[in-house]
C-alpha cells in the first residue's frame, strides 16, 4: 500500500512506492492471462530487478518483443499494421506497472510502433514479420552494439596512460569502454565508487578485476578523500533530457559536483537513443521510489530500523535517479562525437529529421 | 605506607585509562562519546592533582604534560583527550598567577603590542610554592567538570532561535549533541528531519529512531541522495569530532559532500559543538581509517578481495568558508570567530603538549 507517511516522503506521493513483498499480481489492473508469456516474464524479471540497467532492460523489451511479433497472427478482417499495435498496448501498461519505463525503452517502443505503422497494406503477413524482425535486430545493432563501438573509440582518445579513472556504479557502457582501452594497452587505474542500498559497484569490480584491470574500491561517502588522487570521472547515464540535465543513477550528481569542486574533468557516456524529449530541473517530479525495506541493515547484532512500519513519523527513502546540472558536465561522449551536455536538442532534431 | 599505595592506586588508574584509550581505538572496547572522554580525562587530571607528589606549579604542570603526552599517543583521533589536559594547565596558569597577587589581565593573552613592549621575555617558571594552589586548582577543575556537564543542555537550550515551524532540517549520522538539540525544538516547533545514514556503519539509523520516539517526523536517506533531496532542504544541522583552529571541521566521512552540496544550494550549514571539542591542531592529511571496517564495504566478494583496494576513512575534513555557524554551549559563533574563543581557552605554549 502506499501509505504516506510523513513529511517528506509527501513530496514524493505522486510517485508509486515500489514494495517486493507485494506480489506482483494483487497490484496489477490487467488480468496477466491475455498478456504474452514473454512479456509476464520479462515484467517478472524487472520488477524484481534481475534485468537491471538502461541498455539491458531496452534489450530484453526488444527481443520479448521479436517473440510476441513471432507468434502473432492477423486475425481475419483485420489489418496488421494496426492491429499488433493495438496488441502492444496493454503489454507495455503490464509493463509500466511492473516498473516505470527508462527513456530507452520508451524510444525503443516508439520506434517500433512507427515501423509497424509503416508497413505497407500489401505485405503478407510472413513478409511483414520478417520485416519487423530484421527491423528490431537493426536496430539493436545500431543503437547498443555499433554504438558502444564508437563510443569507445572516442572515449579511448581521452584515456591516457598514467590516468586514475573514477567510476559510479554499473554503468554497461562505461565497462565496455574501460576494457577496451585496456585491450589497447593504457595504462590506468579504476576507482570504483559504490553506494547503498544498491552495491551495484561490486558487479562492476567483478568485471573489471576479471579483465586484469587494478581497482580500488571505496562507498560515496569516501569521495572527498579519494578524489585527490582522480583525473578523469567517467559516468554513465540513464537518460539525457532536452535541457542539458543528466538523469542517472542517485549519487551521480554527487559524484560530479565535488569532482566540480576538485576541478577534476566530469564525462559523461551515453548513446544518443537515449536521449530523450522531456525536460527536468529536480529530481522530485519525476523519479522511482524503490522498495524501502532495503535500506535496513543489521550492524553489530542490531537492526535499528526493524521495526519502521510500525513508527508513524520514521519514513525510509529508496530513490533511485537523479538529475546532473549540465554545468557540472564537462563533455558527453555519444556515438555521434563528443558534444557538450547543451547540444542534446541539436542531436535530437537531427534524428528527428534523418526519420 | 599510606603514600605509596595512593601513588601505585594512581598510576594503576592512568594505566587503566590509557589501556581503554587504545581498545576504544581499536574498535574492541566499548565505543565511548566525545562528552564521557572529556569527563573521563577531567576526573583522571583532578586525580593526578590531588594525589601525585609536586611541590610547585611548574612541577604540577610538567606531571600533566607527560602524561597528556602518553594521552594523546595512546589515541591520536580523541583529540578531546588532548583538549582537556590543555585546559587544565591553562587552569593552573590562571591558578598559580591569582596566587602570585599579579592580576589577570596582564597575564591573559599575547598580543602584538606586548611582545613589542616586554623587551626581555619574562621567563616565568613557576617554581613559587603555595600553600592554597592544590585547592585552588581542584576548585578550578571542579568548575570544569560542572561545565562539562551541562554543555549539551545549553547547546538545546539555543534550539529554539535556530529553528521555525515547518522547517526541513537535513542531519548526517548520529551525534549526541544534534539529537539533543533537535528534541528540544521539537517541543514547540513542528518540522521534518532528513537523516542521511552514513554508510557503512549506518550510524544515522540510531538517530532517525531516537528522533521518530519522541514524534518528530523523520526520515532516511542513503548517502547517495544527499544531493538530490538538497534542494528542498532548508537547514543543514550535524555535528562534529573535533573543530579544528581555522574554524574546519573534522567530521564523519561523507560530511564534505554535504557540506558542498549545501553550498550549492545556498543552505545554512550549522554546526553544534561544544567548546572541549575545540582543538589548537590544524588540517592534516592523516585520516585514522578503522579497522575490521572493511569487512562493511565489500561484502561478499571473498574471490577478488585479494586484488582489490579498499579504502574506508572515518573522518573528512571540511573547509570553514563552507560553514554557516557554529553553535557552541557559550552560544554562536562564526567561523572566522574561532582562533578568538581558542586563545581564550588554551595557552598558546600548551598548544604542542
Amino acid at each position: 500500500e502506499t501509505q504516506t507517511k510523513c513529511g517528506t516522503i509527501s513530496l514524493f506521493s505522486h510517485l508509486h512506492q515500489y514494495s517486493r513483498k507485494a506480489p506482483l499480481t494483487q497490484q496489477l489492473s490487467i488480468p496477466s492471462t491475455v498478456i504474452h508469456p514473454s512479456i509476464v516474464r520479462l515484467g517478472l524479471q524487472y520488477s524484481q530487478g534481475i534485468v537491471v540497467g538502461s541498455n539491458a532492460r531496452s534489450v530484453a523489451l526488444l527481443h520479448a518483443f521479436k517473440q510476441v511479433i513471432r507468434d502473432y497472427t492477423t486475425p481475419p478482417n483485420e489489418e496488421l499494421a494496426r492491429d499488433l499495435v493495438n496488441k502492444l498496448k496493454p503489454y507495455i501498461s503490464f509493463l509500466n506497472q511492473c516498473r516505470p519505463l527508462s527513456a530507452s525503452m520508451g524510444n525503443a517502443i516508439k520506434y517500433i510502433k512507427k515501423e509497424i505503422s509503416n508497413i505497407p497494406s500489401q505485405f503478407k503477413e510472413e513478409e511483414a514479420k520478417t520485416k519487423l524482425q530484421k527491423c528490431i535486430d537493426c536496430y539493436i545493432n545500431e543503437n547498443v552494439v555499433l554504438a558502444a563501438k564508437a563510443i569507445s573509440k572516442y572515449a579511448i582518445k581521452k584515456i591516457s596512460d598514467g590516468d586514475v579513472i573514477l567510476v559510479y556504479g554499473c554503468s554497461s557502457l562505461v565497462n565496455h569502454i574501460l576494457c577496451e582501452a585496456y585491450d589497447k594497452s593504457r595504462k590506468f587505474r579504476v576507482i570504483v565508487v559504490d553506494s547503498r542500498p544498491r552495491l551495484e559497484g561490486r558487479e562492476a569490480l567483478r568485471r573489471l578485476v576479471q579483465r586484469g584491470i587494478s581497482c580500488t574500491y571505496v562507498l560515496i561517502s569516501a569521495l572527498s578523500y579519494i578524489l585527490p588522487e582522480v583525473s578523469k570521472v567517467f559516468l554513465g547515464a540513464h537518460a539525457l533530457l532536452a535541457n542539458g540535465y543528466v538523469m542517472s543513477r542517485v549519487g551521480t550528481s554527487q559524484i560530479a559536483l565535488v569532482a566540480r569542486t576538485f576541478n577534476v574533468p566530469v564525462l559523461v557516456c551515453c548513446e544518443t537513443y537515449k536521449f530523450c524529449e522531456r525536460v527536468q530541473t529536480d529530481s522530485f517530479v519525476s523519479n522511482e521510489l524503490d522498495d524501502p525495506d532495503d535500506l535496513m541493515v543489521t550492524r553489530k547484532g542490531k537492526t535499528q530500523l526493524e521495526n519502521w512500519h510500525d513508527v508513524s513519523s520514521l519514513g525510509l527513502l529508496n530513490l533511485v535517479y537523479d538529475v546532473t546540472p549540465p554545468d557540472f558536465v564537462d563533455l558527453v561522449i555519444t556515438d555521434l562525437g563528443m558534444i557538450p551536455c547543451t547540444s542534446v536538442p541539436v542531436v535530437l532534431r537531427v534524428k528527428n529529421l534523418e526519420q | 605506607m599510606p603514600g605509596a599505595d595512593k601513588e601505585t592506586d594512581l598510576t594503576e588508574r592512568i594505566e587503566a585509562f590509557l589501556a581503554d584509550l587504545k581498545r576504544g581505538g581499536s574498535g574492541t572496547g566499548p565505543l565511548r562519546g566525545s562528552g564521557e572522554m572529556a569527563r573521563e580525562t577531567t576526573y583522571l587530571l583532578r586525580r593526578i592533582t590531588a594525589q601525585a607528589r609536586w611541590s610547585s606549579a611548574g612541577d604540577l604542570m610538567e606531571i600533566i604534560r607527560n602524561e597528556g603526552r602518553r594521552m594523546t599517543a595512546a589515541q591520536p583521533s580523541e583529540t578531546t583527550v588532548g583538549n582537556m589536559v590543555r585546559r587544565v594547565l591553562k587552569i593552573i596558569r590562571e591558578e598559580y598567577a591569582r596566587s602570585r597577587g599579579s592580576s589577570e589581565e596582564t597575564e591573559q593573552q599575547e598580543s602584538l603590542h606586548k611582545l613589542l613592549t616586554a623587551g626581555e621575555l619574562s621567563e616565568e617558571n613557576f617554581r613559587q610554592h603555595f600553600v592554597h594552589l592544590k585547592a585552588n586548582v581542584i576548585e578550578a577543575i571542579n568548575e570544569l567538570l560542572t561545565e562539562l556537564d551541562g554543555t549539551t543542555d545549553n547547546i538545546a537550550m539555543q534550539a529554539l532561535e535556530h529553528i521555525h515551524s515547518n522547517e526541513v532540517i537535513m542531519t548526517v549520522g548520529r551525534s549526541r549533541t544534534v539529537e539533543a538539540f533537535l528534541k528540544d525544538a521539537a517541543r514547540k516547533r513542528k518540522f521534518h528531519v532528513i537523516v542521511a545514514e552514513c554508510a557503512p556503519f549506518c550510524q544515522g539509523h540510531e538517530m532517525a529512531t531516537g528522533l521518530s520516539k519522541v514524534g518528530i517526523e523523520t526520515t532516511v536517506i542513503a548517502d547517495a541522495a544527499i544531493f538530490a533531496v538538497m534542494s528542498r532542504v532548508n537547514k543543514v544541522i550535524i555535528g562534529t569530532q573535533t573543530v579544528l583552529a581555522n574554524g574546519g571541521l573534522r567530521a564523519v566521512n561523507g560530511t564534505h559532500s554535504v557540506a558542498l552540496a549545501a553550498r550549492h544550494h545556498s543552505t545554512p550549514l550549522i554546526i553544534c559543538a561544544p567548546m572541549f571539542k575545540l582543538s589548537p591542531q590544524v588540517f592534516t592529511t592523516i585520516f585514522y581509517p578503522f579497522p575490521g571496517s572493511f569487512s562493511y564495504c565489500l561484502p561478499v566478494l571473498r574471490e577478488i578481495l585479494s586484488k582489490v583496494n579498499v579504502h574506508c576513512p572515518v573522518f573528512d575534513y571540511v573547509p570553514p568558508e563552507l560553514i554557516t555557524l557554529f553553535i557552541s554551549n557559550i552560544g554562536g559563533n562564526a567561523p572566522s570567530y574561532i582562533y578568538r574563543l581558542m586563545s581564550e581557552l588554551y595557552h598558546p605554549e600548551d598548544h604542542k603538549l
